[in-house]
């Protein structure tokens, strides 16, 4: 399961993701393996989402958001 | 006296570290650039109670010493630095309780340079609001440093930073994780700029951002360690009113209601809150020309500063208000974090168009000036996203546009109401903001189909939590921000005007003989004195080196319906557009001495030379309007847009597309309503 399939409101872990399509800033802000992640928003026209990953908050794209594999707690 | 001792303050965004600037510093700051870049360099400095001085550096907020932009990378280079005047003695990094996990993670590699570090935990009026424990004693040893609990809200701590300031000499200088600070130092020094420049190489960029990622790994589980059982936070009483507030604020109606709401609020008051102010100023400055004309010699002196120096400066002080009033606005948005919610509607939307939901921001401020608009796109990380936005936000209709559409409006727009209730002129204004959306966002399409993308679209905003803005912060920022216009924009039209003065009062022999010239060809006519005095005034402007320059260039802006006065206008005018009504108002009162009055009535009095008719007609108005909407007829939006861009390519991309634009519309609104 991917970022991008997560629902509003639900948990999971970040698995994996290949760092060559992730931002170093998003690592930096806390988007690594075993960090918890939330859905707290969805922007109106389904882009961006806004999560709160390891504590962050952050909103990124959706194309972004299907590069993180995760695993739902 | 001793030297003074050196700080530095180091921080994420959305620390505080600015208000902390502010709280240490007072007035005593200053802004000025980094060489060959115009990020802004603040500096301040205070003094300790045994008389001490403290120089104060503010570096721009960053997540890490691994930059990812322009901005970021700022902070790297200049700790990387040892030589420069301003390398501090001691860093203080500034941490905001909330996030602290997150903020330690840039803690740890200035530890890491091997300089003493002081650790700032800011915002401590929320450690019991939002249900948190933090045991600094050990978390002081764990981390290796001193940590002082600040707010900057409630201004406690100030003191206490102020000591460890003092004796910063007694503070650990040991590495967290590094070997050794001067190995840290040298892979850095490798790699700081592989992250956001074009590199050739792909192989080590990824190579490099492969052991980045495994740096950051290692420091996020030291950290965690660290706050394991010193940290605490209880979730429930943290979030609980961010996200109320984020229900109603990004709601997929009331977000944008709200935000037009408040864009409209904004317009508005810009115009009703700055308009009684900016007549005073016209008018203060209007009676002070004749005042000092009055009052100095007659002469050229007595002529350069009544009508070249004060009406010169007059043009630039009457944009204060409305700065000041635009910047109020922004800042008091992005020191709520509102403005992050903006990013985040508007993305999707703005995506349509090439640009980002970043792109927002830099838009809205072209609505008082493009130089801070552009250069707030630098937290925009895709280059295609960014490029773009550079290239139109100069659309946005600048306050050095209004006195220009101001003017020609009243001049062709009746003072009456439609529909009985809405002003006529103030709708006319609104139509020239819609073209100046309209035209960035048909040019965005444009160059989105045109540039080709270079890397993956890469977009990451944080979401800062609300917060109450600071007044104090606030007024810093407009202050700075209006007198870095004043003093950039004051010093090239200033000068503009001076020399204008000198072209519109020189000339060829022609015009040093104007008054033997003229009375020899009204020997035979009866005119009375003053009517000679305004012919010979008018055929000495005729004649001047401005002149000359008018006539030159009047074949060309013929077609467009302007003669050579407003033709000079549009050469002067490149400095800056508002310079365009400056430079009406030098060559209506040289060339119309007996007519005190403003230069509005100067202007609607203006006839053709030859014909007779009204120079400025309804087809003429309109051209005019056409023209500085699309012009980019400002030289230090060029130049900063080189700078920002790094390419002449762009640069002139901008400046000959926009000019050939203006030349078109300007011609056919000209035609149309001939």
């Amino acid at each position: 399961m991917f970022l991008n399939q997560l629902q509003k409101g639900q948990k999971a872990i970040i698995k994996n993701f290949d760092i060559q399509h992730i931002p170093l800033k998003l690592i930096e802000l806390g988007c690594m393996p075993e960090s918890s992640v939330e859905l707290i928003q969805i922007a109106p026209l389904g882009c961006p989402m806004y999560f709160s990953i390891n504590e962050s908050y952050v909103a990124i794209r959706r194309e972004m958001a299907k590069q993180i594999e995760i695993e739902i707690l | 006296m001793s030297n003074p001792i050196k700080i530095a303050l180091i921080g994420n965004p959305n620390t505080g570290k600015t208000s902390l600037f502010n709280s240490l510093t007072g007035l005593h700051q200053k802004v000025g650039n980094y060489p060959g870049i115009t990020v802004e360099k603040k500096i301040g400095s205070f003094h300790l109670e045994d008389g001490q001085k403290v120089s104060v550096i503010d570096l721009p907020g960053t997540y890490s010493l691994n930059p990812s932009s322009l901005d970021e990378s700022i902070v790297t280079e200049f700790l990387l630095t040892p030589d420069t005047k301003e390398y501090p003695d001691v860093a203080v990094v500034v941490t905001e309780v909330e996030n602290l996990k997150r903020n330690l993670l840039l803690f740890t590699q200035i530890k890491d340079l091997g300089l003493p570090v002081i650790l700032v935990v800011n915002m401590a009026d929320q450690i019991q609001k939002k249900g948190i424990t933090l045991d600094i004693e050990t978390l002081e040893k764990q981390l290796d440093t001193k940590i002082i609990l600040t707010s900057t809200r409630k201004n406690t701590g100030i003191k206490e930073l102020k000591q460890a300031i003092k004796d910063y000499q007694s503070l650990s200088r040991k590495v967290l994780f590094s070997e050794s600070y001067s190995t840290y130092k040298k892979w850095l020094s490798e790699t700081y700029l592989i992250g956001f420049q074009e590199v050739t190489d792909k192989q080590k960029q990824i190579e490099v951002k492969k052991e980045q990622h495994k740096e950051t790994v290692k420091r996020y589980q030291f950290i965690g360690a660290a706050l394991k059982d010193t940290f605490k936070k209880d979730q429930s009483q943290a979030t609980d009113f961010n996200s109320k507030l984020d229900k109603i604020l990004t709601h997929k109606v009331f977000g944008y209601v709200i935000f037009m709401t408040l864009l409209l609020v904004m317009f508005q008051a810009i115009f009703s809150w700055s308009a009684p102010v900016m007549d005073f100023i016209d008018e203060s400055f209007a009676f002070f020309g004749e005042k000092i004309a009055a009052l100095l010699p007659e002469g050229k002196l007595n002529d350069l500063i009544s009508q070249g120096i004060i009406p010169g400066i007059g043009g630039v002080v009457i944009f204060v208000p409305q700065i000041a009033v635009l910047f109020l606005f922004i800042s008091v948005l992005e020191e709520s974090g509102y403005m992050s919610r903006v990013v985040f509607l508007m993305d999707k939307i703005m995506r349509k168009f090439g640009l980002s939901g970043k792109s927002v921001v830099p838009l809205i401020s072209g609505n008082a000036c493009a130089i801070p608009a552009i250069m707030a796109t630098r937290n925009i990380e895709d280059w295609k996203e960014r490029l773009i936005t550079i290239l139109v936000t100069p659309f946005s209709v600048c306050s050095a546009r209004l006195p220009v559409y101001t003017i020609l409006i009243s001049l062709i727009v009746p003072e009456q109401r439609v529909f009985g209730f809405i002003n006529a002129q103030a709708l006319a204004l609104l139509g020239m903001y819609l073209l100046g959306i309209i035209m960035a966002l048909f040019a965005a399409v444009i160059l989105n189909k045109i540039i080709k993308n270079k890397s993956k679209s890469y977009f990451v905003i944080e979401m800062p939590s609300y917060k109450l803005p600071l007044f104090k912060n606030v007024f810093y920022t407009v202050v700075e921000k209006t007198k870095a216009f004043v003093l950039n924009a004051g010093k090239i039209i200033l000068a503009i005007s001076i020399v204008l003065w000198f072209l519109a009062s020189h000339g060829g022999s022609k015009f040093d003989n104007a008054e033997a010239i003229v009375t020899a060809q009204y020997e035979n006519v009866d005119i009375d004195e003053s009517e000679l005095n305004a012919a010979i005034a008018s055929y000495q402007i005729e004649n001047s080196y401005v002149g000359m320059m008018g006539q030159a260039i009047e074949p060309v802006i013929k077609p467009l319906g302007y003669d050579w006065k407003i033709g000079i206008a549009i050469i002067t005018s490149f400095a800056a557009r508002e310079v365009f009504v400056a430079t009406l108002a030098t060559i209506y009162s040289v060339g119309d001495a007996e007519d005190e009055g403003t230069i509005r009535s100067r202007m609607e009095a203006a006839t053709f030379a030859d014909s007779g008719e009204k120079v400025f007609t309804f087809a003429t108005g309109i051209s005019l309007l056409l023209f500085y909407a699309v012009a980019l007829q400002c030289a230090a939006t060029v130049a900063i847009v080189r700078r920002e861009t790094n390419s002449w390519k762009w640069t002139t991309i901008q400046l000959i597309g926009m000019g050939i634009l203006a030349y078109l519309f300007a011609f056919i609104g000209f035609t149309i309503f001939k």
